[in-house]
């Protein structure tokens, strides 16, 4: 808190009596084909300010920070820079306008050095030896400017996603970047590591950088940034000061209808074990091991969240539950033994001891995108002997019964004719769930239930979830957004590098511990 | 064996790897880029051919070394225009490249010399001749150095010496200069080129070009140097031979040079001794051939290293969705 009120103090003097917007747009206007991703937007950013964008998925928030940054070319509009009228063609016309960005899906060479991706681009000659020991002392004096410490000759792949996401900030400094815009900066990082970013441009905006922040995390909007817009379905519907709003408010802004943000749940009463996982080791092939002696169990009535930084182990253990990988250990169901290695280590045995998957990558894994929503909505289920008739599949039935379960589960739009690629990250993830749930499993495993989904759709999915939970089922819940685990679950376990590092009940975790568990650090050090 | 026997067998090793290499280099270009080329062959080929044919009518081996540069660097532009430019698949539009090749070198060169799809013998300037270093013949008598130097280094068409110097060049284009670092960058991650503001489309074509042009320097080096002429399919899979190579390199420049000496050594021997007695088994000479391919398949099975194709390798670059 004293930390904020000495940067706002010296924000004030960064930038004095500058009344011109650092950036301004008018009228931006973009579409894809018959998408209509940015309508007539107009947005001021004062120089100096964190400036929040937030709104649901596909609101066209990356659409419209893709156009300031050149990535794209907008329909209509204009671009103003410090007051100046500047045309932004492509990238290297945002670059030299001062602008950086840092992408939500990163733009590194992953076998380069932090060196040769910091200056690729920006090299200062035809020969990289002077350009590499320029950007070396620059990169010194931005670490210690900016707490942005990265080993310079460290490749890509073999450092974290917070250092990577530090590297594309460098990009950015390292050219002179005065507005800096962060898309989704949080999604991948620890709590920790996400304090240290928020530190980090806390830094920057004390030295009269602008920085854009897009995020769907109101928490993130509330926390860190001075003015926040707000955008639906591609068009600006609200511009305010962050300390004159609230949480609530802007979910409303976003979706246009009041929303719960919390999840309406009574305790759980938990009933005998379901899932009984002993000791659950998995080794990849290229030799790494994934899991490393997991335990856990998950009762009736019940939901375990899996909490962890994304490629921790939990996709894995999804995947050996489901039975889409092999594994070593013991796994039990409702007391019955789950081969894990043998020739019944796969989805329809799963299924036939009463295991449903609602898997991480629901597009490649969950679906088939190029199919109808009625073809997929049977997918795994396709040998219920009620939808064949002899070899053949009773076609007009499923067809019928998945407009009944689109209806059901509020798929929108509810044609089961429509082939899955056509619907929403929401509406898919629906179709996914309703097959998953319908028949009734003992233990439902999901992972990442939310990603990619819009909050409207985000509140239904939470309920049925919940729902299930009260019909007496098992659920193992595996999410990288720690919100959406203490939201759902009864109990919490966390996973780091293919362990688990302790378990809480939910209504008495800490975000605090349980960001310290997921960065690696064992709860008893942490006390 | 003796040591003028094996000398032979290294000096025709070093005049069968240099094709391959250039090839190999040339691929190296254009897969580092993201460009896969199966195209090698076809543009071999039809360096080969106007390499030859022109330098038949002209009488200069140097016009003819421009005309085979030419004909392949513009079906290089092709491939760039198909893969590139418009987005196409690269093994489709390379493949089209080996049949257009394949097809069209036979047809002109009968309708041009009526020879039955060759072009004329070349002679005198009309072919690279050796290169006989200083001082080799005063060495020639000297025991052991004086074989090695006269036999094996001195002696080879100024191509060949071109080609291996090619190798060092290669490393230090790629790795100590901007353009170098670009090129391996824009066949990693095309996206964190373009949005570091430099055109990837500018530097796919150029990697194409540069492929071309050691693509024409290969065939000519053929048609000119190692034969004297064109003959109907001379490459006779040695464009396939260097992508073997390349992968077996893992696209890096010193380790093409060692694959393609060994796969020249494979051939020089299948050419000279017909059967290759090992003592306790014969390999017959086909087997010889077969090996480049079956190390290939090895290195690809995992067994010697894992090779790992640039990231973009064949994707063409999308911007918007």
């Amino acid at each position: 808190m004293r930390q904020d009120d000495a940067d706002g103090a010296r924000q004030a003097t960064a930038a004095p009596g500058s009344h011109l917007p650092a950036i301004e747009l008018r009228g931006i206007s973009k579409a894809f084909g018959p998408v209509q991703a940015n309508k007539d937007i107009s947005i001021r950013v004062m120089p100096g300010t964190i400036h929040g964008i937030i709104g649901e998925n596909g609101a066209g928030k990356s659409t419209l920070m893709s156009i300031l940054y050149g990535f794209y070319k907008a329909d209509a509009g204009e671009i103003f820079i410090g007051g100046q009228k500047t045309a932004i063609p492509d990238s290297q016309a945002a670059i030299a306008a001062g602008i950086g960005m840092v992408f939500q899906h990163f733009k590194l060479v992953e076998n380069f050095t932090v060196l040769e991706n910091v200056i690729l681009g920006a090299e200062d000659g035809r020969l990289l030896r002077p350009s590499l020991a320029k950007a070396r002392a620059a990169l010194k004096s931005l670490a210690e400017e900016y707490e942005l410490n990265v080993d310079p000759d460290a490749v890509i792949e073999d450092i974290g996603v917070g250092q990577q996401q530090r590297v594309e900030i460098l990009k950015a400094l390292y050219r002179q970047a005065d507005i800096l815009i962060l898309d989704e900066p949080t999604g991948v990082l620890t709590p920790p590591e996400a304090d240290h970013l928020f530190r980090i441009l806390r830094n920057l905006r004390a030295e009269g950088k602008t920085i854009i922040l897009i995020t769907h995390k109101l928490r993130e909007i509330m926390e860190i940034t001075d003015t926040v817009s707000v955008m639906r379905r591609g068009e600006m519907t609200a511009t305010v000061k962050t300390a004159e709003t609230s949480p609530e408010e802007l979910a409303e802004l976003m979706v246009g209808r009041k929303v719960l943000l919390r999840v309406e749940k009574t305790p759980a009463v938990p009933g005998k074990p379901v899932l009984e996982v002993e000791d659950l080791r998995v080794t990849d092939s290229s030799g790494v091991e994934r899991l490393r002696g997991v335990s856990l169990n998950v009762r009736a009535g019940e939901v375990l969240g899996l909490a962890g930084v994304a490629g921790n182990g939990q996709s894995e253990l999804l995947e050996v539950l489901g039975g889409m990988m092999q594994a070593t250990g013991k796994v039990r169901v409702n007391g019955q033994p789950i081969d894990l290695s043998g020739p019944h280590a796969d989805g329809q045995s799963r299924r036939n001891a009463g295991i449903a998957h609602v898997p991480e990558d629901r597009q490649r894994k969950g679906l088939i995108m190029d199919y109808a929503a009625w073809e997929n909505s049977v997918f795994g289920y396709h040998r219920d002997p009620a939808i064949q008739r002899g070899p053949l599949m009773r076609n007009a039935a499923i067809l019928d019964h998945a407009e009944t379960q689109m209806q059901r589960f509020d798929v929108r739009p509810p044609n089961p004719r429509l082939a899955a690629k056509n619907f929403s990250g929401g509406n898919q993830q629906k179709v996914v769930l309703a097959r998953e749930i319908e028949r009734g499993p003992d233990l439902l495993l999901i992972g990442q239930p939310t990603r990619g989904v819009d909050i409207g759709a985000i509140e239904f999915i939470h309920q049925q979830i919940i729902a299930l939970r009260d019909a007496g089922k098992a659920i193992l819940l595996v999410s990288v957004e720690l919100d959406e685990i203490l939201a759902l679950s009864d109990r919490i376990a966390v996973i780091f590098d293919g362990r688990i590092m302790g378990e809480c009940a939910a209504d008495t975790a800490s975000t605090q511990e349980l960001g310290l568990m997921m960065a690696g650090i064992s709860s008893g050090k942490a006390a | 064996m003796e040591l003028l026997t094996v000398l032979q067998v290294l000096d025709s090793t070093v005049r069968l790897s240099t094709p391959l290499l250039l090839a190999c280099l040339a691929g190296l270009f254009s897969e580092r880029a993201g460009i896969f080329d199966i195209g090698l062959e076809g543009k071999m080929l039809a360096a080969a051919f106007f390499s030859a044919a022109i330098a038949a009518v002209t009488g200069s081996v140097w016009i003819g070394l421009g005309a085979g540069i030419t004909a392949s660097v513009a079906l290089s532009l092709l491939h760039g225009l198909a893969s590139i430019t418009f987005r196409g698949n690269q093994l489709i539009s390379g493949v089209a490249i080996n049949f257009l090749a394949a097809g069209m070198t036979v047809l002109i060169a009968q309708t041009w010399f009526q020879q039955g799809g060759r072009t004329p013998a070349l002679i005198g300037g009309g072919r690279f001749n050796g290169v006989v270093l200083p001082g080799a013949e005063a060495l020639r008598d000297v025991p052991v150095i004086g074989p090695i130097y006269y036999e094996l280094i001195s002696g080879h068409s100024i191509l060949v010496y071109a080609a291996f110097a090619c190798v060092p060049l290669t490393w230090w284009v790629l790795y100590r200069t901007r353009f170098g670092l670009r090129l391996r960058a824009v066949g990693e991650n095309p996206e964190a080129v373009d949005t570091a503001g430099i055109s990837v489309t500018r530097l796919r074509f150029a990697a194409v070009v540069i492929c071309g042009l050691l693509c024409g320097i290969a065939g000519a080096y053929l048609a000119t140097a190692l034969q004297a002429g064109f003959v109907q399919d001379m490459t006779a899979g040695r464009g396939f031979i260097a992508l073997a190579a390349l992968i077996f390199a893992k696209w890096r420049p010193w380790h093409a040079l060692y694959a393609t000496l060994l796969f020249g050594f494979l051939q020089a021997i299948a050419l000279r001794n017909q059967n290759l007695d090992l003592g306790f088994v014969t390999l017959p000479a086909q087997a010889m051939d077969a090996l480049p391919y079956i190390l290939t398949v090895v290195i690809l099975a995992g067994f010697v290293g894992k090779a790992v194709p640039p990231r973009a390798g064949g994707q063409p670059y999308v911007k918007e969705r």
